[in-house]
């Protein structure tokens, strides 16, 4: 494959193996780029690009920006607390506004599941899929992946845990198929009540039990507990979720001894993981973060160069 | 004489009948179901060669609008639109702003049917506000033109209220309808739980939660020895209960929408709104369960759940979108796709004859002489795409849009006059 063809990133289902691994190989070019001392390179000159945020978020939004940035994009942040949205304006009027002030390319995140796509079919711009409800995180997905790449040298073969609230994790469902797609084994761990019905279909393994969702694993991605969700009384308390489902030293040994230590972050030290495992050798967290801006200047480079 | 409707295959569920005949009207009623009938006096002539003629589709469960959100429908145009589609009866749900609670409001949906040209009848609230707490006037509603009850929408969940009111609506002699879905199980789902909302990540209505209300709705028919007709049956599970309950002698009836029969919740992906439904669209095993049960006799009323939205509440995101779509002018095309697996006269005896015997209209639903002169004539074969234009609803809310349909009504004819075609 050399050539990218489509025009929006809404989800890791809809893509092939080869669609995913041509993203990640573009992504290995670009890392080097923030390494240097002139972060940047001309590729997307001229080109200009919103980051449309309907839901908080300082990570995947700063990330996407450094993205955009170190490839000389031009890209305003547009957040919905100062927008007309409050006054009522809808999501497709707020698009077709930004789109007639000559948008390339829109980022979006929004709490509910399929907007992205639904504003991609109406608008000619690009869109990239930053998080919709608990559907799809893609550039999510392809960091975890692309950590994943080179630590292990690859991903086929290997076992990989996704351990937490699986229900509602948009993350859980992008690393869910693009690891199935490039051959990964994927096991799903998280108290029942957090599993959502008809998962297995996708053809991952669930457990229950951390002890045996941890056997022989070669990464673990801890996903973040909304305490919020404490609410509507998915688990009991905090501290039996910690008991039985945290991440710390003493059950980190019961996966491989060079098991790498993933979270999507923001962290909650203490529930989902433990200060002292987030911060061992294993873990990986804060490459995520660094893969992170190659990943989506990979995403951004493909969409928009040429275009 | 005042018209005659020549050579189409007549099929009256009711009579048996299935074969080329006549039928002679005059003022209004049925004269004659014959062969070769002679015009008498100077009757209009139909000629329905190659045509179905059967009774006029009677539609128990449909939403207008009127009075609140006239820029949706109003009673006018939902007829308008019922009678493009061959319904000559159609049965309005309570779910208006204000809702059909007292004796003025259900006079008023009433009243405005009567300027119609077909036969609109208010269905009343079972509970005041269809809040499920305190029972409407019920004689009242009855004496104000109302021909069943229900909340709509709103399953009565307090069992409690759900047994008076059983037990109360004998006295009027009219039927309950319940939306069976149990409310907690149900709760801000958008589509069927399952593999697909699972993968599309939108919260989801699992099948047990219309279980449980159909199986809480046949032991209260049981306890009041009342009759309840149980609203869009969707699941395997229901039919099963049901079928059980049918067979203890149990007082109970059901309907299905045309789309329960025809989409599954794979059509959900994509996010297209007009496949948000409530109660929603569910799996394969469901629909063949839901044919079983028609062709069984387990469920014997087909009905459009025509629930007319504007672009704004169907032109946003899956989760906030409203729940409905329009139906009575596809309901004909998309049932004659289903008759490889369900014979022709059971479907329209569900659209005629059952809806009529259910609901107590001993003066229509089949072509018996003296009957009404409600007909519908359609051509089985004739082909159509279905295009916003060509709708007559004021919405426009279908997924079906942009498809071809086979099958079109010629005429509707009620009370002996053409009022489409």
């Amino acid at each position: 494959m050399n050539s990218w063809k489509r025009k929006d990133l809404l989800g890791l289902e809809e893509l092939s193996a080869e669609e995913i691994e041509f993203i990640l190989t573009t992504a290995a070019s670009f890392k080097e780029v923030s390494t240097r001392e002139i972060k940047k390179v001309p590729a997307l000159r001229g080109k200009t690009i919103a980051n449309l945020f309907f839901e908080p978020s300082t990570r995947t939004r700063t990330s996407f920006e450094l993205a955009a940035k170190r490839l000389s994009a031009d890209i305003v942040n547009f957040s919905p607390s100062a927008s007309s949205l409050v006054k009522g304006e809808t999501v497709l009027d707020t698009g077709e506004n930004l789109e007639a002030m000559k948008m390339d390319c829109f980022i979006v995140r929004h709490s509910c599941a399929g907007v992205v796509e639904f504003l991609a079919k109406r608008l000619k711009a690009s869109f990239i899929n930053a998080g919709d409800g608990s559907h799809e995180h893609p550039t999510q997905g392809l960091l975890d992946i692309f950590t994943i790449k080179e630590k292990k040298g690859g991903i086929k073969g290997l076992n990989v845990t996704i351990l937490g609230d699986i229900r509602h994790s948009r993350v859980a469902r992008s690393n869910l198929w693009g690891l199935l797609k490039l051959g990964a084994r994927v096991t799903l761990c998280g108290p029942p009540t957090l599993i959502p019905p008809g998962i297995e279909a996708t053809g991952a393994r669930v457990t229950y039990d951390l002890k045996k969702a941890l056997k022989d694993a070669d990464a673990v991605n801890v996903l973040r507990i909304q305490v919020e969700r404490q609410k509507e009384n998915y688990f009991p308390s905090p501290r039996e979720y910690s008991r039985q489902y945290q991440i710390n030293a003493e059950t980190i040994r019961w996966a491989k001894p060079d098991v790498l230590i993933m979270h999507p972050g923001p962290m909650n030290r203490g529930l989902e993981i433990s200060s002292e495992a987030a911060e061992c050798s294993n873990s990986v967290i804060l490459t995520q973060v660094e893969n992170g801006v190659a990943v989506r200047m990979a995403v951004l480079y493909l969409l928009l160069v040429g275009k | 004489m005042d018209l005659l409707i020549k050579n189409g295959r007549v099929i009256d569920p009711a009579q048996g009948i299935d074969e080329v005949m006549d039928i002679a009207c005059a003022k209004g009623t049925i004269e004659k179901v014959a062969k070769k009938i002679k015009p008498q006096g100077n009757p209009r002539i139909i000629d329905a060669s190659n045509k179905i003629v059967c009774p006029g589709f009677i539609d128990s469960h449909c939403h207008l609008r009127e009075p609140g959100r006239e820029d949706e429908e109003t009673i006018k145009t939902g007829a308008t639109s019922a009678a493009a589609g061959g319904y000559t009866t159609i049965m309005a749900m309570p779910n208006t702003d204000p809702c059909l609670d007292t004796g003025p409001m259900v006079a008023f949906v009433f009243n405005k049917g009567r300027e119609t040209s077909i036969s609109v009848f208010p269905i009343g609230a079972i509970t005041k506000n269809r809040a499920g707490k305190e029972l409407t006037e019920m004689a009242d509603l009855v004496e104000n033109g109302a021909v069943a009850f229900s909340d709509d929408g709103n399953c009565v969940a307090d069992n409690r209220v759900m047994r008076r009111a059983l037990e109360y609506a004998k006295m009027v002699d009219r039927p309950l309808i319940d939306h069976p879905e149990e409310p907690a199980l149900a709760r801000n789902g958008v589509m069927n739980e399952g593999k697909v909302s699972t993968l599309l990540g939108l919260p989801g209505i699992p099948e047990e939660s219309e279980e449980i209300a159909v199986f809480r709705d046949i032991t209260l028919a049981s306890l009041t020895e009342n009759r309840i007709h149980l609203a869009h049956l969707t699941s395997a599970g229901s039919v099963a209960l049901l079928r059980q309950a049918k067979k203890k002698g149990v007082p109970v009836t059901a309907e299905v929408t045309v789309h329960h029969l025809l989409l599954t919740d794979e059509s959900v992906r994509g996010y297209n709104t007009n496949t948000k439904v409530s109660p929603p669209l569910r799996t394969k095993n469901d629909l063949k369960s839901l044919k079983e049960g028609i062709k069984d006799g387990i469920i014997e009323v087909i009905v459009t759940d025509h629930a007319p939205h504007s672009r704004e509440e169907k032109e946003t995101d899956f989760e906030n979108a409203a729940f409905g779509i329009i139906g009575f002018e596809t309901a004909l095309p998309l049932l004659l796709r289903l008759t490889d697996d369900i014979p022709l006269s059971l479907l329209i005896a569900c659209l005629t004859s059952n809806p009529a015997r259910i609901f107590r209209f001993t003066d229509r639903g089949s072509l018996k002489k003296g009957l009404r002169a409600d007909i519908t004539i359609f051509d089985p074969k004739e082909e159509w795409t279905l295009t916003e234009a060509a709708i007559k609803s004021r919405s426009k809310n279908t997924p079906f849009l942009g498809e071809k349909m086979q099958g079109r009504v010629c005429y509707t004819i009620c009370n002996g006059k053409v009022v489409s075609g």
